[in-house]
């Protein structure tokens, strides 16, 4: 199987989702009709209301009555392949600047550690230095969990004990890689609620920590979304980014979700940089984003 | 989407029927109406654990990040509290560390939880567990599994297998609350492999109203038997429809806002704080106390959640909620002496600087403090005439 099968087989349920509902707008017999099935087959595959309205607004110009299958379905994939494109950009660390600074972030059980697992893993076999830092002090045996991923890598790992200051540990990490010219700095936050206030406070305090040793870092912010939340992923997006400043984005777990259709409002309302997608349990399956590969396995 | 559509079609009808009662809006009637509906189809009433055989077992199931592990300790600490012996069972052996978290959650809420050692199979660990745990006399066996897609085969097999080896008298499907309409082909798949007979919902403290709620009852007909509702381990309910109804309504939940209140507040105490209002001597020292129990009752966030209309103020007025601002009132008045807390009077100038370097605060966040603490007497004075409408203002934010 070539890459863009795999893709196109852990997208499958998120496509079929939307082909099922492309299904039923061809059926409809007038212009009016088609148009409203395709908004809400949109809205179904949880392409957002404002979204999936932009979307079927588009497709309505020389739209003559009812659509031809192939044609819908490479209309409306040439729309969301021109909103991916505009948020393709690859984190790049560029050489020379050591340490980047990357700090994790993300609801509970979105996959942040795991993600960071995965990121290391990469960045090893890119043959660059990380070191990772333990800033989830809050929940039990976080800080041994992300261990297990430094050994598995071959990873040093900075950490405080259990209920520990994430600040204090975000200091460490940083001087240690400063100190011994680490390439890569990989931050581990405790997952937090959007919705509270002080614990999005910390966040900025865990920044500030950050920036009195390197002014420009943390150089990359990334929000971890988890797919299959649907559209509570938004509000994230946006609390996330007001509190701290998200500058990439990571979506999990697509391959368990009919619900990857998020993806397209998260990039079409926030245009922040979407770097990664995770499609799998495996090392592998946390792929860069790439709009094409993703758009043509999506429809 | 289909869902709330068929849930308004019922109150629909049942609100077109009704003649409107002279001492309510129409408004308020169709809320009523639409209430009862959402109540009836959350499950009615409350549904708890069924206990059968000894052990009792209770295997938690659900996707990665759900949040199975920390709900196990939370559920072993509730039916702890509630007289039972519970034995917790860690069979998460995917992710890194699930183990090791659920014996640290063990040893900090006090209750055992069988030692893996070694052991590779999660099958092993439940046959050895459960062998350990009649042995030993424990009456309800916990078992945390590792998350899972219902589409995968071959660990929902394993599922499967567990359940046999357990033969356990509930399945709990863990499920986030903050999924949308996902969670129902989560519920169905997991429901179909293995036969949940139940229902948590976690993270109920987010931003989510609980639509999910909704649709994993609609669609499965498995009661919602415990809501998580925060992060600290004692922050699981028993799951009450109506007031769940409460909640998406936003018409408040001042029923589990008394419970929480009973629990926390003591009663001799809050007698002594009406008095002390009503003779108009409410101290510095007595805000501290109440603030102490407030704390005890859960985040202010939660609290304030549960008191009718609240959600919908708070967003209409951006108001946000900080919980440090609590922290920070609480170590200006620590820093006092008692005589500084029973007439604050006498803070002079180099007295409020003294305070200020104990508590961490500036001295802006003391004069502030001694102001707002005169504006509440001053609106204790106003509550006791009767001016119900001014307590509003005495809402921390």
């Amino acid at each position: 199987m070539g890459i863009a099968d795999r893709l196109k087989a852990r997208l499958a349920r998120t496509h079929n989702a939307i082909m099922g509902g492309l299904e039923s707008v061809l059926g409809k017999q007038s212009r009016k009709e088609s148009l409203e099935a395709l908004e809400e087959a949109l809205i179904m595959a949880d392409v957002g209301v404002k979204t999936s309205a932009e979307i079927a607004d588009r497709l309505k110009d020389g739209f003559s009555g009812f659509w031809q299958r192939e044609d819908l379905r490479d209309r409306l994939r040439e729309e969301v392949l021109t909103i991916l494109k505009d948020v393709e950009s690859p984190l790049a660390v560029p050489s020379g600047q050591a340490p980047f600074v990357i700090m994790v972030l993300g609801v509970n059980g979105v996959g942040k550690t795991t993600t960071i697992g995965k990121l290391a893993s990469r960045f090893v076999s890119e043959g660059r230095s990380v070191v990772l830092g333990a800033g989830d002090t809050f929940r039990a045996a976080a800080i041994e969990q992300l261990e297990v991923w430094g050994k598995r890598t071959g990873c040093p790992v900075i950490k405080h004990l259990h209920g520990g200051d994430p600040g204090a540990v975000a200091f460490d990490a940083v001087k240690s890689a400063m100190a011994k010219t680490t390439d890569v700095v990989i931050l581990d936050t405790a997952g937090r609620l959007h919705t509270k206030v002080n614990l999005m406070e910390e966040l900025k305090k865990i920044t500030r920590v950050i920036k009195r040793e390197i002014p420009l870092a943390p150089h990359e912010n990334l929000l971890v979304v988890d797919a299959s939340t649907g559209q509570n992923a938004l509000n994230q997006v946006k609390l996330f980014n007001e509190a701290a400043g998200v500058t990439g984005i990571a979506v999990t777990k697509l391959d368990g979700t009919a619900k990857g259709g998020i993806i397209v409002p998260i990039a079409r309302e926030f245009r922040i940089p979407i770097r990664f997608i995770g499609v799998g349990e495996g090392v592998d399956d946390l792929k860069e984003f790439n709009a094409r590969e993703f758009a043509e396995a999506l429809i | 989407m289909p869902l709330s559509r068929i849930s308004s079609r019922g109150s629909g009808k049942k609100a077109l029927g009704k003649d409107v009662l002279l001492s309510v809006t129409p408004a308020q009637q169709f809320i009523k109406v639409v209430n009862a509906e959402l109540t009836s189809v959350l499950g009615g009433a409350a549904s708890e654990i069924t206990f059968k055989g000894r052990p009792t077992v209770i295997m938690l199931a659900g996707l990665q990040g759900s949040g199975k592990t920390t709900t196990t300790a939370k559920l072993a600490l509730l039916l702890k509290k509630k007289g039972r012996n519970p034995f917790m069972v860690p069979a998460d052996l995917a992710r890194p560390a699930a183990v090791l978290q659920l014996e640290k959650l063990a040893s900090e809420i006090k209750v055992d939880s069988f030692g893996v050692e070694g052991r590779k199979d999660p099958r092993d660990i439940c046959r050895e567990a459960l062998r350990v745990a009649r042995i030993k006399g424990y009456d309800t066996m916990l078992v945390d599994t590792a998350g899972r897609l219902h589409i995968d085969t071959a660990l929902m097999d394993e599922l499967k297998d567990l359940k046999e080896i357990l033969s356990p008298s509930e399945i709990l499907l863990v499920a986030d609350a903050m999924t949308g309409q996902d969670a129902v082909a989560t519920a169905r798949g997991f429901d179909s492999a293995v036969g949940l007979t139940g229902v948590i919902l976690t993270k109920l403290d987010s931003d989510a109203r609980g639509g999910a709620a909704l649709s994993m009852r609609m669609a499965t007909g498995k009661p919602i038997k415990f809501a998580g509702t925060g992060e600290k381990i004692d922050c699981l309910e028993v799951f009450y429809p109506d007031r769940m109804a409460g909640r998406i309504l936003d018409m408040g939940d001042v029923l589990t806002l008394v419970e929480k209140a009973q629990e926390a507040i003591d009663e001799r105490n809050a007698v002594e704080i009406e008095k002390k209002i009503k003779k108009d001597t409410f101290t510095l020292e007595d805000f501290r106390l109440q603030l102490q129990q407030i704390k005890r009752m859960g985040s202010l966030d939660s609290i304030l959640s549960m008191i009718p209309g609240f959600n919908s103020i708070k967003k209409a007025k951006g108001m946000d909620v900080n919980e440090k601002e609590i922290t920070k009132v609480e170590a200006i008045i620590s820093s006092m002496t008692m005589r500084e807390r029973k007439n604050p009077d006498v803070l002079n100038a180099s007295r409020r600087a003294r305070i200020a370097r104990g508590s961490g605060a500036t001295v802006q966040d003391i004069n502030r403090l001694i102001k707002q603490y005169g504006q509440m007497r001053e609106m204790m004075k106003r509550f006791k005439k009767g001016g119900i409408k001014s307590l509003k203002n005495l809402l921390p934010v």
